[in-house]
């Protein structure tokens, strides 16, 4: 009798849970926290709906995506040609892209590093392996310790492509896996640099590229040279409460958390 | 007396039969699955790539068209390179790269260089204490060590790793100056945390095997403790804890997380114990979540599975031969 009217009540304390929409979000891990936060915001709003986030890199997310494992694709990168073919292929559609937020891609030194900052041409050969030594961009004698994000990470194709102009990147790179570890890793070591979202700052400080600080006003007007939007993709157009969260996120209020986290607004 | 027919026994008799050879059947599963995956690498099949077509832009939802962005955004596509099976024997292990390369080298050579750190590290501690165990300590002592060594042998690897990670790599950097704080060095060494229960407790298995008419003998002829210990009961033993060390081997060059996490993971193929390496189950560990499926990445991922499955697959049936046959052999004949 009691086990019965126990279970009664857990079945009728459950059923909000049921009837609520559940909405996925998976991928960069760049936009993690982020994601997270929106999430919580919307959903102090709107008790019905329950939005579940999770990174693992970009690749990740837009697998997921064409995998049909998740409803929203966070990716700090767009969508490649090859991949925009395997949505295609399976669900007849190119995908729909949000610009959700924009980021200063920052590149990270030790606080005690006396260096100030690096020109493009000067990152990309450390990046490649021609410059090893601090001295020759002007800091003390010593080797340059590179660290960068594990292959599957938006960032790290993204600086591929638009630092290293194509280019490999040196093999004594470390890889390690999100923009938090490298962080760490940059805080723990006074001669390591690495790179990844303006958000994430605890015991480092940002390089200036070319002399420009990343800042709100620079990532604004495209003048911080590395600047990159960060993107949502959907399957489709986006319809009931996937469209009410999107459009909730393009609102001041949703880019609003978007200062807050230290990533940039799109307008 | 006629055996009598019991349907509820044979019934059990069976299904107790056919769990036993389902975990048979899974392993030959696995091994089928991992290789046939790798297989068209050297048959020529990954090869075949559908031509890439412009498909077109995305649609875009909710954009302010007055903020294009002021930089162009670069997105370069992968080069298709055919895939040859000398490509695995490179120098270089770059499978994002605009040219791919997927040169094996320097994560084999990761691997031995953890794997040999972790041995030289946890073999000397594990037959040590287990000889301590199975010879000297008293009864208490014994009772109460190899229970605790065994946990640590369920010690999540993933703990070791972060304990690696966050602690130990700065402990070991400040104690000898190493250029990079992740490397082989401070991987093996985190490592031999998770080697040394499994060389202790097979070696300490073989130790208490030794036959006591050997050590009694040694005893009665005058030998100390020490010298039986060592000259006698060691020797005797010596198949099995060569057995310890190979399961050893297989274990440090298997584990994942551990080397995930503490040794930096950049694929150089140097000498130098103390660069950092990237590691072969590592690399599949990183990398195969990401991968595009049926991709020439992802064959050579199931490559290096299958690799990792016959080098631990041999292991083994090494280390079982050395304690069936010659340690066993050895202890009947004496």
């Amino acid at each position: 009798m009691k086990i019965q009217k126990i279970s009664a009540a857990l079945l009728l304390g459950a059923l909000p849970l049921f009837s609520a929409t559940t909405i996925t979000v998976k991928g960069s891990d760049t936009m993690v926290i982020m994601a997270q936060r929106w999430a919580e915001a919307y959903m102090a709003d709107h008790t019905d709906v329950v939005i579940q986030v999770t990174g693992g890199g970009s690749g990740t997310g837009i697998s997921a995506l064409i995998n049909g494992a998740t409803d929203i694709c966070d990716a700090s990168r767009p969508m490649k040609s090859s991949e925009r073919e395997s949505l295609k292929m399976r669900f007849s559609s190119l995908g729909v892209e949000v610009k959700s937020a924009k980021d200063g891609l920052s590149v990270y030194f030790n606080d005690a590093n006396p260096v100030e900052g690096l020109t493009m041409a000067q990152l990309k050969d450390i990046y490649t392996g021609k410059i090893k030594n601090w001295k020759d961009v002007g800091g003390a004698d010593a080797k340059i310790v590179v660290y960068g994000r594990e292959n599957n990470s938006g960032t790290y194709v993204f600086f591929r492509d638009n630092v290293l102009k194509g280019e490999d990147y040196v093999s004594s790179m470390q890889s390690l896996p999100g923009t938090a570890a490298v962080v760490n890793a940059v805080a723990k070591d006074p001669l390591g640099i690495g790179y990844g979202g303006a958000a994430y700052g605890k015991g480092i400080k940002f390089a200036k590229i070319n002399g420009i600080a990343p800042s709100a006003e620079t990532v604004k007007d495209g003048t911080y040279p590395l600047t990159r939007y960060l993107y949502m993709y959907l399957r489709g157009r986006p319809t009931g409460e996937i469209k009410k969260y999107i459009d909730w996120i393009l609102s001041p209020a949703g880019q609003a958390v978007v200062t807050k986290v230290g990533y940039f607004p799109v307008k | 007396m006629k055996k009598r027919f019991r349907p509820g026994e044979f019934l059990i008799e069976r299904s107790i039969q056919g769990v036993a050879f389902i975990s048979l059947l899974f392993i030959c599963l696995i091994f089928v699955f991992v290789f046939r995956e790798a297989v068209p690498l050297f048959t020529g099949k990954a090869d075949v790539v559908t031509a890439h077509e412009e498909v077109g832009a995305a649609e875009t939802y909710g954009e302010d068209a007055s903020a294009p962005l002021p930089q162009a955004q670069q997105e370069l596509e992968q080069k298709h390179v055919p895939f040859r099976a000398a490509a695995l024997t490179a120098k270089d292990w770059q499978p994002v790269s605009l040219e791919p390369k997927y040169g094996l080298w320097p994560l084999l050579v990761g691997s031995l260089k953890v794997t040999f750190i972790a041995l030289l590290l946890a073999g000397p501690i594990g037959i040590f204490a287990a000889l301590y165990t199975s010879t000297f300590a008293p009864k208490w002592a014994r009772e109460g060590m190899k229970p605790v060594i065994e946990i640590l042998a369920g010690f999540p690897s993933v703990v070791v790793g972060f304990f690696a990670l966050v602690v130990l790599a700065s402990i070991l950097q400040n104690l000898f100056g190493f250029q990079y704080r992740l490397n082989a060095f401070t991987g093996g060494v985190a490592m031999a945390l998770a080697v040394v229960p499994i060389v202790y407790t097979v070696s300490e298995d073989a130790l208490a095997a030794v036959p006591k008419a050997l050590t009694e003998a040694s005893l009665a002829l005058g030998a100390t403790r020490w010298e039986t210990a060592l000259f006698i009961v060691l020797p005797a033993a010596t198949p099995g804890i060569f057995a310890a060390m190979i399961l050893g081997f297989g274990r440090a060059f298997g584990e994942t997380m551990i080397v995930l996490m503490a040794t930096g993971n950049a694929a150089l193929l140097t000498p130098s114990l103390t660069d950092p390496v990237r590691t072969l189950s590592a690399t599949i560990g990183a990398e195969m979540a990401e991968v595009v499926f049926g991709d020439i990445h992802y064959r050579v991922l199931f490559f290096i599975g299958a690799l990792l499955f016959i080098i631990s697959f041999s292991l083994n049936a090494i280390a079982e031969f050395f304690v069936r046959h010659r340690l066993m052999k050895r202890f009947k004949g004496a």
